[in-house]
């Protein structure tokens, strides 16, 4: 019967068109042309080069490669003439030094292995300033930047040192008008001095300090009240409540740093933890942590801090705040004074006014967390005199300019201005290590090292010194601004010499130098001793906003924007919006709503959205991306200063749009006019769900109030699984599949995660980056989901008010339908979240699920809890992969080194030099993974067997543990009953990642806790 | 008569002998070695206290010391060895004329030597330079080769005669043969006819079963031998490179048992044995500037390599100047060619295995001290690393670190000593991340 069926595949088949039946004889549609080629005979004939003739060419080319290829390589090793005495070929050494470069300052380490810097460390002596966050660790990369300058320049011309010197001498002899430093922040004794004999031996030389990003307005306020030009000391582990109006602190506010002493007054166990409010407009590390977060715009931030003010103190004026702010004001104002000197009030309104508000508020506290005393010098920058200068340098005022360690072209709000001006300077001077944007426009460039190049000192607080010593020889022919001022001042002593002189005449006391090289930094304990005055004019701060307002800021990963060039920057995905390689306008929902602005997700899941112009006064930045920010407060959008940047960078890394042309009169809040443009912007964003949907399990989130009082099965239960129709724990042997491998014997290492000390700032994902060769792929490769990053912080967001919201309404689902449209309605961010951050690395599972479909064995298990990943073996099948429940296994779809279409760091001798050589650089096809910094455990062992002796809790580290300041991460031996991860795998808070599916991991997760009790 | 001529006789040829002598031999002349002193108790003091910066006949740290008496008086000799600082600073001319030639390096002091001592070394410091062999050293050994082999050239003459003897008594057997027929064609007797058989290759290409097994055999054995080549790709056992300076470990190693850890000193702290740099070299080779002359010898037969070169090549890298015994501040950093690559995902540990398993280096380097030339002894594959693994007791003898885990493992597994495998030596990552 159903032979009879005929089938047809068209119309114009069952019609029988001829046209058909030619196709159907012919494979080709078309003839090939192969006549076109062989038809001239006469050609091919003449032809010097016969068929013969190519065949026999072929042959031996052949031949030739094969025998050519039986040949191993030969390779050679150098060993040195002498060898300095420190030096032993893969044997490690540490040196202690201080970046200070005008936007960050930490005391550090460095690690270097046979000569070359590798790795950032935090210096954990006791009474060193600052750890290390993600700009400071990848800072190591920005010495092996290939853009540097290799030697002095005149005019855009090479030139040797005598030269440049000869050069520069002779034309500031004869310069007429000022001579002036426009330097980055130098709280500098030695540099000081020197450039006070350099005014000395010249006439009208003028210093002017600037900092990119301006703390001018808290400066001038510490100025007022205290005398000393400075930023106040804070120490929030002291504080028992925190109220931040507008401060990052956690993030970048007045220097940053803040983030350990913060987590060690949040430790649940202690039995209390401080209470944190946050008023601010962004959504930003602070406000991720706060227990309590309030949106609300700039002009409402400033009454918002007035209001807490005549709260508080009973001074200042009655404010406009709508019924919501006010109630959230009372309520801190009544906590505050409840606390009293035991609270702290801090604010990041650049306005002089409120900064003397909130040192007002506290030194009427008494505040203990307060610290007047040693106050942070490291920032100098005077905005009013910058704009001065700029006048000065169109005024024809200035004879003679140098930059030292600035980019004003670039960073200036009124670069424009700034370059026209320095047409009508005699000379032009830039100390620059890239060919940026001030230094493609200076006569002079006087090329300067990397601070890991340099000597220098620099006092970070009152009385507290940091020193800076070179790690490695220059590695190019470039010399540091203390030295080009010597040889202008005729002087033969180098700046170390004359630096060590400076330290023992005038801050050592007698103590050792080489003692203070060694730890790097010295304390001599001076404090400032000045009865403080406030006269606060408390109009300024008043006002209400008309249309929106923007708030410049600074991301995580680029900061001021100076290391630009620097591909782990670039790549490290901003921990609220987990956005890499651009800045964008985050925009609040209601406000895109209203202005037509979306963002969505294409089909292979990377993120877009829509363009826009931003126009502030009458400067314009063209095509923006939008990115619809929860927690944004209405009124207010917001955009990142630091990208942009074009002169002296590679291709790949000129992104973003330069937000510094809106930083107009240095003043970080600008009235805004927004216009949505037609295009798309395309964001390598690496986080597409956005909200925790009810799944409580994956971060649990507790109140400090239940944690106290409640069992720990109340906000920590263990999941159960059903046996033989009874719930049993699925912790229990009974819920096993499994034969229990017996790990008591010998180390078994577990890596605790504390999510409530995490701050999500991101320095464990660069230190990993570092310590383990992670590869940069670049914007297009994050778009397709193929980041590497063997450790990510994903990011959720609470649907409803808070997460505990989201369980309730999600237990509350009955049916069907409820269930669908009510998990649709958990996908959306609330207006104003709570934020959870959650470290993500391979969690070394017991009963890893990967290891049982490897069909080559590639990934198995070792006896001391770490998952491994033998590369050479992997033949990159991805099963491994597709079996994980937790995402972590990256997998090498190129061949990232020596590609040139990868051109980052490993495409280059320079760049590879920060390559870990412990640590294997992976190959196409081949997955890889976080391996709990096996060489780091390794190499502990190792020491201590060769010592004889038993390793000590705290010994063992990985690079994320290492780089954690606050404490978040803790690694250490279980199988050490006395050992700090011992005693948190037994603790209430520790549970496991999705621990229902009973994969038994090595990565203990803390529960979260917030301080909800309102006063 | 006869007596005085006896006497006379005897006087003239005594001083017939002594003017012969004297006007023969340039040693005494030259050296006026004192009176009773001893040589060989010279040599024993010259080797152990003078010898680190002085040599007989070549200027070393210090000058040469051969005619050191015709430079100075004795007296003058006495003072200064016992303490030149006090003779220098006495003003004495010679002393400070002697102090500046050397870059001012003042001779240690020898209070402890007395006159007679210092008379024994200046005799041996005043023997004159021994004739060099003559360049037929080789013959030497060509004889002695020759003594030794003795025995084994008789045994090659009596087996030759042998032979030659088979070969005579063939040659006649066939002469007979043939012989004999042409007497039987002659006197007309007939000869049994040979039957035609079929050859053998035929019979065999008929016999499909022998055929069979012939090729299966065939194809095995060449499976065997493809797979062995195969597998030999990449393992350069016995790899020995030319290196840019001809290092003998048998030398230093062998027979100056040199420990090897004094150069490969980093074994001891690191991953990486380390290949010594000049400097280390240098600690010896400032003062042996030349080899023994049996040494040089030897190295010239058998190896065909002149060791002296060897270390000018040395002394060129370092920047060294024998003459003024100065560093000239240029160098040449010498590109050894690395014998031992390890795959960089393979991570392995010398000082693990040197110092916490107390592994001898020969163990994987082989007998490195007969080594004339370095090669490579040990395969170096996972398959060769693994069985040592699982072979050798884990050395935790008063090792703290190893006390407790080896307790509880050794209970565990019910042995008294565990292997490196049992210790988890397996792992892969142990050696792979």
């Amino acid at each position: 019967m159903s032979s009879n069926k005929k089938y047809w595949k068209s119309v114009e088949e069952l019609k029988g068109s001829s046209v058909v039946e030619a196709l159907r004889q012919n494979e080709f549609s078309e003839d090939i042309p192969v006549d076109g080629f062989l038809e001239d005979e006469s050609s091919l004939e003449n032809s010097s080069t016969s068929r013969r003739d190519f065949l026999k060419y072929v042959g031996f080319s052949t031949a030739a490669a094969t025998l050519a290829a039986c040949e191993g390589p030969v390779v050679k090793s150098i060993p040195y003439v002498v060898q300095p005495e420190q030096i032993v070929p893969g044997v490690a050494n540490y040196y202690a030094t201080t970046i200070a470069d005008g936007f960050d300052v930490a005391n550090i380490l460095i690690k270097t292995r046979e000569g070359r810097p590798i790795k950032v460390e935090s210096n954990k002596l006791a009474g060193a300033t600052g750890g290390a966050n993600a700009r400071v660790h990848a800072s190591v990369l920005s010495l092996y930047d290939t853009s540097r300058l290799k030697t002095p320049q005149i005019k855009g011309k090479s030139v040797s040192w005598s030269q440049f010197d000869a050069a520069l001498g002779k034309r500031l002899a004869s310069v007429s008008g000022d001579i002036v430093l426009l330097t980055q922040s130098i709280s500098s004794p030695s540099t000081t001095k020197l450039i006070a004999e350099f005014a000395e031996k010249f006439p009208n030389v003028k210093q002017v300090a600037y900092d990119a990003i301006s703390q001018t307005a808290a400066l001038d306020a510490f100025e007022q009240a205290y005398g000393v030009r400075g930023l106040a000391g804070y120490d929030f582990g002291k504080a028992d409540t925190i109220v931040a109006v507008g401060a990052d602190f956690l993030g970048d506010w007045q220097g940053g740093g803040y983030d350990a002493a913060y987590a060690k007054g949040r430790v649940p166990e202690h039995g209390k933890m401080s209470r944190h409010i946050q008023f601010e407009s962004n959504m930003t590390l602070a406000g991720a942590a706060a227990d309590k977060r309030v949106a609300a715009n700039p002009s409402e931030l400033k009454q918002v801090l007035l209001g807490l003010y005549s709260a508080i103190t009973g001074k200042g004026a009655s404010v406009n705040l709508s019924d919501k702010l006010k109630k959230a004001v009372t309520a801190a104002a009544a906590q505050v004074k409840a606390a009293g000197s035991n609270a702290v009030v801090v604010t990041g309104i650049q306005d002089k006014d409120a900064q003397l508000i909130a040192l007002a508020i506290n030194s009427a506290l008494h505040s203990k967390a307060f610290n007047p005393s040693e106050p942070k010098l490291a920032f100098q920058g005077n905005a009013a005199k910058v704009n001065t200068l700029v006048g000065d340098l169109n005024a024809g005022r200035v004879g003679a300019l140098f930059t030292v360690g600035v980019n004003p072209a670039y960073s200036l709000p009124n670069a424009q201005a700034f370059v026209a001006g320095l047409k009508k300077v005699d000379v032009v001077v830039s100390f620059a290590s890239i060919p940026d944007e001030t230094a493609s426009v200076s006569e002079f460039v006087a090329t300067t090292p990397h601070y890991l190049e340099s000597w220098g000192d620099v006092e970070i607080t009152k009385g507290k010194f940091g020193l800076v010593q070179p790690t490695i020889r220059p590695l190019f022919d470039t010399r540091q601004f203390e030295d080009t001022l010597l040889s202008l001042l005729g002087s033969n002593v180098s700046f170390d010499k004359y630096m060590k002189n400076v330290w023992n005449t005038s801050i050592l006391g007698g103590k050792s130098f080489n003692q203070a090289l060694h730890d790097g930094f010295f304390v001599t304990g001076k404090k400032v001793a000045a009865a403080p005055s406030f006269s606060i004019n408390t109009s300024s701060l008043s006002g209400k906003a008309n249309g929106l307002e923007l708030v410049l800021y600074t991301k995580t990963g680029m900061g001021d924007g100076q290391q630009a060039n620097n591909p782990w920057l670039q790549e490290f995905p901003d921990p609220i919006t987990r956005t890499s390689w651009d800045n964008y306008l985050l925009v609040s929902k209601a406000d895109a709503e209203a202005l037509g602005l979306e963002n969505w997700n294409v089909a292979n899941g990377a993120l877009n959205g829509s363009v826009v112009n931003v126009k502030v006064g009458n400067v314009t930045v063209e095509n923006v991306g939008v990115y619809i920010q929860p927690g944004q407060a209405k009124g207010a959008v917001a955009l990142a200063l630091g990208y942009g940047r074009t002169a002296g960078l590679k291709e790949e890394m000129k992104v973003g749009v330069n937000a510094y042309a809106l930083y107009q009169n240095f003043n970080n809040v600008q009235k805004v006019s927004v216009e949505k443009v037609s295009g798309v912007h395309e964001f390598a964003c690496v986080q597409l769900q956005k909200t925790l949907m009810g799944r409580g399990d994956i971060v649990k989130e507790t109140t400090l109030e239940i944690f106290n009082t409640k069992d720990k099965d109340y906000y920590n239960e263990i999941p159960k699984v059903s046996l033989d129709h009874e719930e049993i724990p699925v912790t229990s042997s009974d819920a096993d599949l499994w034969d229990e491998f017996d790990r008591s014997i010998g180390h078994h290492f577990n890596l605790s995660i504390d999510l409530n000390a995490c701050t999500g700032c991101g320095a464990c994902v660069i230190a990993c980056h570092a310590e383990n060769n992670v590869p940069v792929v670049g914007k297009e490769e994050v778009r397709k989901s193929r980041d590497m990053h063997w450790l990510r912080i994903d990011r959720y967001y609470s649907s409803e008010e808070t997460f505990e919201g989201d369980n309730e309404k999600k237990d509350g689902f009955k049916g069907l339908s409820a269930n669908l449209s009510g998990f649709g309605e958990l996908e959306d961010p609330s207006e104003n979240p709570q934020v959870a951050f959650q470290p993500v690395m391979c969690q070394h599972c017991n009963h890893a699920p990967c290891e049982t479909v490897c069909p080559v064995a590639a990934t198995s298990h070792g006896r001391q809890g770490q998952n491994h990943m033998a590369y050479n073996r992997c033949v990159g099948t991805r099963y491994c992969a597709n079996n994980c429940p937790y995402k972590v296994r990256r997998f090498n779809w190129f061949l990232y080194n020596g590609n040139d279409d990868f051109d980052y760091n490993m495409n280059n001798d320079l760049g590879r030099m920060v390559v870990n050589p412990d640590v294997t650089v992976r190959s196409r096809g081949v997955m890889e993974k976080c391996s709990m910094c096996m060489q780091m455990t390794q190499k502990t062992i190792l020491d201590a067997k060769r010592d004889g002796r038993v390793i000590k809790d705290g010994e063992f580290q990985t690079a994320c543990s290492n780089a954690c300041t606050s404490g978040a991460m803790i690694f250490g031996d279980i199988n050490d009953k006395e050992s700090k991860v011992a005693k948190t795998l037994e603790g209430d808070r520790m549970y496991h990642l999705l621990e229902h599916v009973g994969t038994k991991p090595n990565v203990q997760y803390q529960v979260k806790v917030r301080n909800t009790k309102e006063a | 008569m006869k007596k005085v001529a006896n006497g006379n006789l005897i006087q003239k040829l005594t001083l017939l002998v002594v003017t012969f002598l004297l006007s023969l031999s340039p040693i005494v002349s030259h050296a006026q070695a004192p009176a009773g002193a001893d040589a060989a108790k010279g040599k024993e003091l010259f080797n152990s206290l003078c010898a680190a910066c002085h040599k007989r006949y070549k200027k070393a740290t210090g000058p040469a010391l051969f005619g050191v008496t015709e430079r100075h008086d004795t007296e003058w000799i006495y003072k200064w060895v016992k303490n030149s600082a006090a003779l220098i600073a006495s003003g004495d001319a010679e002393a400070v004329a002697i102090y500046e030639e050397y870059n001012k390096v003042s001779m240690n002091a020898f209070p402890q030597l007395s006159n007679a001592d210092i008379d024994n070394i200046i005799a041996y410091v005043s023997e004159p330079k021994a004739a060099p062999p003559v360049s037929s050293g080789g013959g030497e050994f060509a004889s002695a080769n020759a003594g030794q082999g003795g025995s084994s050239a008789v045994q090659n003459l009596v087996l030759g005669l042998l032979a030659l003897v088979l070969v005579v008594l063939v040659v006649v057997l066939f002469l007979v043969n043939k012989t004999l027929r042409s007497f039987a064609e002659k006197q007309g007797v007939e000869l049994p006819a040979k039957d035609e058989r079929k050859p053998i290759w035929k019979a065999f290409i008929e016999n499909q079963f022998l055929v069979l097994v012939s090729v299966v055999f065939l194809l095995l054995l060449s499976a065997y031998f493809v797979y062995g080549f195969l597998m030999q790709v990449g393992i350069d056992k016995g790899y020995a490179p030319v290196q840019p300076i001809h290092y003998s470990h048998r030398i230093h190693a062998g027979d100056n048992k040199i420990d090897c850890k004094y150069c490969h000193s980093s074994a001891r702290v690191s991953k990486h044995s380390g290949i010594p740099s000049l400097n280390v070299c240098m600690n010896c080779h400032k003062s042996i500037g030349e080899v023994a002359d049996a040494t040089q010898a030897e190295g010239l037969e058998k190896y065909g390599v002149d060791y002296n070169k060897q270390i000018q090549k040395l002394y060129k890298a370092t920047g060294w100047d024998s003459d003024k015994q100065a560093y000239t501040g240029k160098t040449e950093p010498v590109k050894w060619v690395r014998i031992h690559n390890l795959p960089d995902f393979a991570y392995f540990n010398h000082s693990q295995h040197v110092m916490v398993a107390g592994v001898q280096c020969q163990k994987c380097h082989g007998p490195v001290e007969e080594m004339e030339i370095m090669s490579q002894h040990a395969p170096l594959t996972m398959g060769w690393c693994i069985n040592c693994h699982r072979e050798t007791n884990v050395k935790v003898e008063g090792n703290e670190y190893y006390e407790k885990i080896h307790t509880e493992l050794s209970k565990k597994y019910g042995v008294d000593k565990l292997t490196a495998a049992q210790m988890g030596g397996l792992e892969c990552g142990k050696c792979h991340y």
